[in-house]
């Protein structure tokens, strides 16, 4: 059966996503450098780092359970900063809690990308006047995604992820990679 | 560090773990000082999430500081605004209807079976037992879109207000959440049946990490992990606030102190607060859900202590008020900060896997812990 | 219904800062009627049988809403705690909260709270002690309620206040190089240089 005839239209439902190989020129062929090819694999393989600061956290665990489930995205999580790409910053930074996070931070290897998930870890959220938290995340480290919300939903932070896929593919496109 | 005398010769080694250990549960770190595989010594460190809210509390108004106490124990979030407006209730002399009340017991013990299901995922997942935990999240997906439905938010729900709730709740309500309380029951003994009776599960918990009950008051514990050893000791019983004077459910009290009551006692706590929600639905009806009180509150001047059962505990309030719309101190009796500071007595002499299924069972939450 | 009177020295609030100024009411709603919250009969029993038992102590006892308030000079703090929790006719094993309120502005004084509980007995009092800010210190209960442990080294992190004979008075919640005590009211909210 067609899909019009069932009352989907293309592109929208369960159709499955056009590839990038249906879309070239001469079908099957497509022409990229091999930094293109590498971010394709890059971006759909991100193991971010299992480290949850404060209530974000909880969503962010959210994410990943069977509910969510980012793992259809090649979403994994890993407990070791040796093997991760993406560090999720899910919470108050607060000034203790600043060297580890540079130092976890350090040690990931390149390229890595940050995502900071909520209001605090963007600019302090509701702790804005503390005397004790970091006003945002990227006083410490570059950050890539900011997500918005106290505490985003897990559908917020899936497109975080989205984005973050998007931007490794565009800064593949344009030359600088990691 | 190094002992010369000792008899093997070997030396103690120190290690590291958190502030971001998966096993830490959040941002906490501690030092442990092992002989082979033994703890010989093990020191807390906190404050990696210590957010000055005590502070910052002094400078917002009553109804803002409802939004702070939300983020307290960020898995608990209903039972942390009950004690925050039932503090300023109490000094201000206000009742909330009979309907608000019922509506905050409800979502209340919702809450509690909520923060009790990622302790049981949390805790196997410590033990290795991976399993659990994606069974536990479905079914606190569940309630959160209950909570959703009643309150607008997933998490940080700041629903309850000084004098009663937000806003009704719809017609709905009663059979969405008895049907809810069904799943959940479901859920709960799903859960039972994969731990509870494991020979490996009762190997690892069982006798882990005992404490006595006199030992626990006098680190003043509350909660599951006080109940655990023994002693009898909720709020909800001893000194009933709301409307849980009415409603009829029992204590779970375990006998031995030791992992395996602490996590089992959790279990048989989730089925009470059920039947506690059964009840509470039954003797709903229709009225207001807000007294009529002034829009910005203002207690007299006078202090107060006030506090309820917390999943993790008794999480109670001190405000000192001098009449205006801001509390001049406030403090915060928190449960976590206190069981944790038993860590050190329950894990020394064990080895060092035993120390995260005891930090495990403890269940705390770092935002409470350092506020 | 029973408040402060003596012991509470921040009624005054004129001697607040700009926090104090209210904000004009744009809709007056009627109060609901107050519901009495006041001693249980154990409370009253307890604020009887204080007086006559620690009269060597120097103590005022006082109440407030439905806890029994017990003012207490600082050098009979320990004495007092420590019987408090071994007579069975108190039994007070249970120790809730210890907290410090800043007073200085007013009276240039610190107010250390202790929040006990019997579960026995089931009563509950408030054991407060006032320490001038110059020498503020006060000595440690750790000796009495191994849960005061931490309570107090949060309590010195914050206010500054030393708490004598405390094994270990290293900061807790604070990082180690931290300057100031921001629980102190003179500690500014939002004046520092952001990072």
């Amino acid at each position: 059966m067609a899909i019009e005839d069932r009352g989907i239209t293309e592109g929208r439902g369960n159709t499955p996503a056009q590839s990038p190989f249906q879309r070239s020129a001469v079908p099957g062929v497509i022409t990229a450098n091999a930094d293109q090819l590498v971010a394709m694999a890059r971006k759909s393989s991100l193991w971010p780092l299992t480290f949850g600061l404060a209530c974000c956290a909880i969503e962010m665990i959210s994410t990943y359970m069977p509910h969510h489930d980012a793992d259809r995205f090649g979403i994994v999580t890993w407990p070791s900063p040796r093997q991760s790409d993406v560090m999720i910053v899910a919470g108050t930074v607060v000034k203790k809690m600043a060297e580890p996070i540079k130092l976890l931070y350090e040690q990931m290897p390149d390229p890595k990308w940050v995502i900071a998930m909520g209001s605090c870890a963007t600019n302090g959220g509701p702790y804005y006047r503390s005397y004790s938290v970091v006003m945002g995340v990227d006083h410490l480290i570059p950050v890539d995604i900011y997500v918005p919300g106290c505490p985003p939903r897990p559908e917020a932070l899936m497109d975080g992820f989205l984005k973050l896929q998007k931007k490794i593919q565009a800064d593949a496109r344009q030359g600088n990679v990691g | 560090m190094h002992q010369p005398g000792s008899e093997s010769g070997t030396v103690d080694m120190m290690i590291n773990m958190g502030p971001q250990h998966p096993a830490t549960h959040g941002v906490f770190r501690m030092e442990l000082r092992v002989d082979g595989e033994q703890i010989q010594d093990l020191v807390p460190h906190i404050g990696y999430l210590h957010r000055g809210s005590e502070k910052l509390c002094e400078h917002e108004l009553y109804s803002q500081i409802i939004t702070l106490f939300d983020r307290l124990d960020y898995i608990s979030n209903f039972n942390n605004e009950l004690v925050i407006v039932s503090a300023v209730e109490k000094l201000m002399g206000v009742e909330p209807p009979p309907r608000a009340e019922l509506i905050r017991i409800i979502m209340c013990e919702f809450n509690r079976i909520a923060s009790h299901m990622i302790f049981y995922g949390t805790f196997a997942i410590d033990m290795g037992a991976l399993t659990p935990v994606l069974y536990n999240f479905r079914d606190r997906e569940k309630i959160q879109s209950l909570f959703e439905s009643v309150s607008g938010a997933r998490l940080m729900h700041n629903y309850f207000r000084v004098g009663g709730v937000k806003q009704d709740v719809g017609d709905d309500f009663p059979e969405r959440a008895m049907a809810l309380c069904d799943e959940l029951e479901r859920g709960i003994d799903e859960t039972d049946r994969l731990l509870t009776e494991n020979e490996i599960f009762i190997e690892r918990t069982s006798g882990i990490g005992v404490i006595s009950g006199e030992d626990a008051l006098d680190w003043g514990l509350s909660g599951p992990v006080l109940r655990a050893s023994g002693v009898p000791y909720d709020v909800r019983v001893d000194e009933p606030y709301s409307r849980y004077d009415e409603l009829d459910f029992g204590i779970p009290v375990g006998s031995a102190g030791d992992s395996w009551d602490r996590f089992y006692l959790r279990i048989l706590e989730a089925r009470e607060s059920i039947s506690i929600i059964r009840q509470a639905i039954a003797l709903m009806e229709p009225g207001d859900t807000m007294a009529q009180i002034r829009r910005i509150a203002r207690p007299p001047a006078g202090e107060v202590y006030a506090h309820c059962e917390n999943p993790r505990g008794d999480l109670g309030v001190y405000i000192v008020s001098d009449g205006g719309e801001r509390p001049y101190r406030l403090k915060v009796r928190p449960p976590s900060f206190c069981n944790l500071q038993a860590l050190r007595d329950l894990t020394v002499g064990h080895y060092i896997a035993d120390a995260v299924v005891i930090l495990g069972t403890l269940d705390i939450v770092l935002g409470e812990v350092d506020r | 219904m029973t408040t402060v009177g003596s012991s509470g020295g921040a009624t005054d609030p004129s001697s607040r800062g700009a926090n104090a100024t209210p904000a004009p009411a744009k809709r007056r709603e009627p109060e609901a009627p107050r519901a009495a919250v006041a001693l249980s009969p154990e409370g009253v029993a307890l604020a009887e049988r204080l007086p006559v038992a620690f009269a060597s102590h120097g103590i005022e006892v006082d109440a407030a809403l439905d806890e029994v308030v017990c003012m207490v000079p600082a050098d009979h703090l320990v004495d007092l705690c420590r019987q408090l929790k071994d007579e069975s006719a108190f039994g007070f094993e249970y120790l809730r909260l210890i907290t410090v309120v800043d007073y200085v502005e007013q009276d240039g004084e610190f107010e250390v709270v202790y929040h006990l509980f019997s579960l026995a007995n089931h009563h509950k009092m408030m054991v407060k002690t006032r320490i001038p800010d110059r020498r503020a210190s006060v000595p440690s209960v750790t000796g009495v309620w191994r849960g005061a442990d931490w309570y107090e080294r949060e309590m010195h992190d914050l206010f500054g206040v030393v708490f004598e004979g405390h094994p270990d008075l290293s900061p807790l919640v604070l990082p180690d190089d931290f300057e100031g005590f921001p629980g102190r009211k003179s500690y500014p909210l939002h004046d520092y240089e952001e990072w």
